[in-house]
């Protein structure tokens, strides 16, 4: 039987686990809730004056550090606390194919909640007349950004039986993925460090590899550091699982 | 079908399994006997692939659990302890879930898993969520999943815990029934169960073997032919222990 077809099978499951409990539904409209109270208030969407959705883009690294972990942190640890996990390891799956099909179910979930904002796009283009192309660079962005929490709170999720020490972990992780290359922290640190240590630094961080995709620019460098932070973070899941196992 | 070669398992400096070796063959229904704490659960455990083992070897059907873990894992159906199941499923999403992990699809994955619920009786509860479910049902809903590919041996850890004489007494009947054609090994602390279903007795002890033979083997062995008498004079009571 090929690997696909099983990891379809686990992805199915943990999908239709999302939607049979009412957790689900209250993370989607929180996630809608948030960007629209953060585009329209705090990103001052309208007093800008420019038909596009830079206020919107620009918190997502924000509303992801608290929402990504949130919908990630039972991932392996509920399973773990229940004993499935070893139910599903001793059935002929590879431990690489659990995580997969569990990483790609969830991340399905996150891409579906930022699917749900399209009536801001729609909003945008009745008001004026925007960059679609920009829109469209910026939702790739902040899928891609999206992966990369959502894997590292797979990792932190299967360190632990306890969700909500995974959660912690994981927004602290982000975190200082965020700051690392936050202008106002590199602006700071660049008093004290040498130059090429603080940039150093902030390649390591996501905004700014997130950056370029609001301006409209895809990157292949950009790309490949959430497609490798996303592989780092799902390889160390896989690390893990195995120590608990080895005992 | 199941060979296992001076197994170790140690986590940190306890050795859980130390140094056993038995075999098991089609048609025989292997009772692994033990107290608390004993090995069991981690000898099946090293068996169906959860855990890799310390030192010695297992080969299920033939195939090395440790380097072609996903073809043996094929040929065996597995119930952990305590049952587990995920939460949230129904019972018949839960049996097609795991029949399709099996690589069963369509009109043969129904036909399995209606195959598999008429066998363990849980037509009433098919379409209730698992943590909704009685122990008892929870407990054949997970043995259930292990018997949905119908596969040629079984490793089933306490079958019977946590269910009421009836149900216990039906458990033992179909691990019996089931055990003319398949190769399974199960483990339990309750002594008249083994003389009832199994065809042969392993008795473990601190991760050693102490007594391997057929329950009349093993009777033969006290002065009254009682099991209970030989368990109690092999296997070292908890309070000595602590
Ligand atoms: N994951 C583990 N980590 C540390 N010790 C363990 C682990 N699993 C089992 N043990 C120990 O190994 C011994 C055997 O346990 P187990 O195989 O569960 O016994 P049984 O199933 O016969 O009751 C026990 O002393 C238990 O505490
Ligand atoms: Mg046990």
């Amino acid at each position: 039987m090929n690997s696909w077809a099983i990891i379809k099978a686990i992805s199915k499951r943990e999908l239709g686990g999302y939607f049979t409990s009412p957790v689900a539904y209250v993370f989607l409209v929180i996630f809608l809730l948030l960007t629209g109270f953060f585009t329209f208030t705090v990103g001052n969407f309208f007093e800008r004056g420019e038909a596009s959705l830079v206020s919107f883009f620009t918190w997502h690294p924000w509303l992801y550090l608290f929402l990504v972990p949130a919908a990630g942190m039972r991932l392996w640890s509920e399973e773990r606390r229940i004993g499935t996990l070893e139910l599903l390891l001793t059935m002929p799956v590879t431990t690489w194919q659990a995580i997969v099909g569990k990483f790609l179910a969830s991340w399905i979930f996150l891409l579906l909640a930022l699917a749900l904002t399209f009536p801001v796009w729609i909003t945008v283009n009745w008001l004026g007349s925007p960059d679609n192309g920009i829109i469209i660079t910026g939702y790739v962005g902040s899928a891609l950004l999206a992966g990369a929490y959502l894997a590292i709170s797979c990792m932190t999720s299967a360190m632990t039986r306890n969700q909500v020490i995974s959660f912690i972990v994981s927004v602290m992780i982000c975190l200082f993925l965020i700051l690392a290359g936050f202008t106002p922290v590199t602006d700071l640190l660049v008093r004290w460090a040498n130059p090429v240590v603080v940039q150093t630094i902030a390649s390591f961080s996501v905004m700014t590899h997130f950056e370029a995709f609001q301006r409209g620019v895809i990157d292949v460098r950009d790309v490949i550091f959430f497609v490798s932070l996303i592989g780092f973070a799902l390889f160390t899941t896989g690390v893990v699982i195995r120590g608990h196992r080895a005992g | 079908m199941i060979k296992v070669e001076n197994l170790v398992k140690t986590f940190g400096a306890k050795r859980a399994v130390d140094d056993i070796s038995f075999n098991i063959e089609r048609g025989e229904v292997l009772g692994f006997l033990g107290p608390n704490g004993a090995g069991k659960s981690t000898t099946m455990r090293i068996i169906t692939g959860y855990y890799p083992p310390t030192a010695g070897r297992v080969t299920v059907g033939g195939f090395d659990i440790v380097e072609n873990p996903i073809e043996a894992k094929r040929l065996m159906g597995y119930l952990p302890e305590n049952a587990p199941g995920y939460a949230d499923m129904t019972v018949h999403g839960f049996l097609s879930f795991a029949a399709e992990i099996r690589g069963l699809y369509g009109d043969a994955r129904k036909k399995a898993v209606h195959k598999a619920v008429e066998t363990c009786s849980l037509e009433g509860v098919l379409y209730q969520t698992i943590d909704t479910l009685s122990k008892g049902f929870k407990h054949r809903t997970c043995l259930a999943q292990s018997i949905v590919h119908d596969p040629d041996i079984l490793v089933l850890d306490e079958p019977t815990d946590g269910l009421d004489p009836n149900q216990k007494h039906e458990a033992r009947s179909l691990i019996k029934r089931m055990g003319e054609k398949k190769a399974i090994i199960f483990s339990t602390h309750i002594l008249e169960e083994v003389e009832q279903a199994c065809t042969r007795v392993i008795i473990i002890d601190r991760g050693k073997i102490v007594a391997n033979g057929t329950p009349q083997e093993l009777k033969s062995r006290s002065k009254e032919g009682r099991l209970d008498d030989v368990f109690r004079s092999i296997t070292l009571p908890d309070t000595v222990l602590a």
